[in-house]
């Protein structure tokens, strides 16, 4: 690895191995991770728009696809995922503007954006079968 | 070097950065500005105004308001997703050959979504 074996005391790149998992780079990966399974989500709905375009037949044998037990794993894991990507993309925006970059702020708001992930699927979902 | 007639100059010109990186950044930014708005607005309003079924969707879709709010969901979402998706590509696909061919597609998926969506809305809307 980077630096091993020389005299070089200045800083060197992480070691994965003695590396641990933070708050701040957990975001950052699930942002990406969430940014790559809404790809997934655009199609889904343009599929919907399509099937709608078609008629009846079509457009229920989708929603059937759509509501089997993996149709709807897939439809909740693509929405905590949008709830997770829009409160991370806005804290994105925020340090943008210079602003939540203190480690204490970006830990928490890091923390808010799972749970704004994980209680935001758990919310839609609610409001779809409750509404 | 020293065997060339063209200045140092002249050899630096034109090389570095591809001077569009700048409006790929705040192209991503704009476009997440306006689908933080887009994206909650269009599943409140299909979940609370709609039932599911396809009448239903169906008459909330010949709504011009609904129509358009939909269209620009779809249309900035694949402008952004293009732009985000070709961040991953370029950070961890490194063969020239794979790397052309993903972002040739990261190009195709998302103008063939926004036609195919746009015709599907514009049908519905104009009830053909």
């Amino acid at each position: 690895m980077a630096g091993s074996g020389s005299n070089d005391k200045r800083p060197i790149a992480p070691h994965l191995g003695v590396w641990r998992w933070h708050v701040t780079m957990a975001t950052s990966i699930f942002h990406r991770a969430s940014g790559v399974a809404l790809y997934l989500g655009a199609i889904i709905l343009t599929g919907w728009l399509v099937t709608l375009a078609n008629g009846p037949e079509a457009y229920d044998a989708y929603m059937a696809v759509l509501q089997s037990p993996l149709g709807l794993l897939v439809l909740f894991g693509i929405t905590a995922a949008a709830c997770y990507h829009l409160a991370n993309g806005i804290r994105h925006l925020a340090w943008d503007a210079g602003k939540g970059y203190a480690l204490k702020t970006s830990n928490l708001t890091g923390w808010a954006t799972i749970i704004c992930g994980a209680v935001g699927g758990v919310a839609v979902f609610a409001l779809a079968f409750l509404a | 070097m020293s065997n060339s007639l063209r200045t140092p100059l002249s050899r630096a010109r034109g090389l570095g950065s591809a001077k569009s990186g700048v409006g790929h950044f705040i192209q991503q930014r704009a476009s997440a500005m306006f689908l933080a708005v887009l994206l909650p607005w269009f599943a409140f309003s299909v979940i609370l105004g709609t039932d599911g079924s396809f009448i239903s969707v169906n008459s909330w879709l010949e709504n011009a308001f609904n129509a358009a709010g939909t269209l620009l969901l779809v249309l900035t979402g694949v402008f952004h997703m293009r732009l985000g998706l070709q961040t991953v590509i370029e950070d961890y696909i490194h063969k020239p050959m794979t790397r052309t061919i993903c972002m040739l597609a990261n190009t195709a998926i998302p103008v063939i979504l926004a036609v195919v969506a746009t015709l599907s809305v514009a049908k519905i809307f104009v009830g053909a």
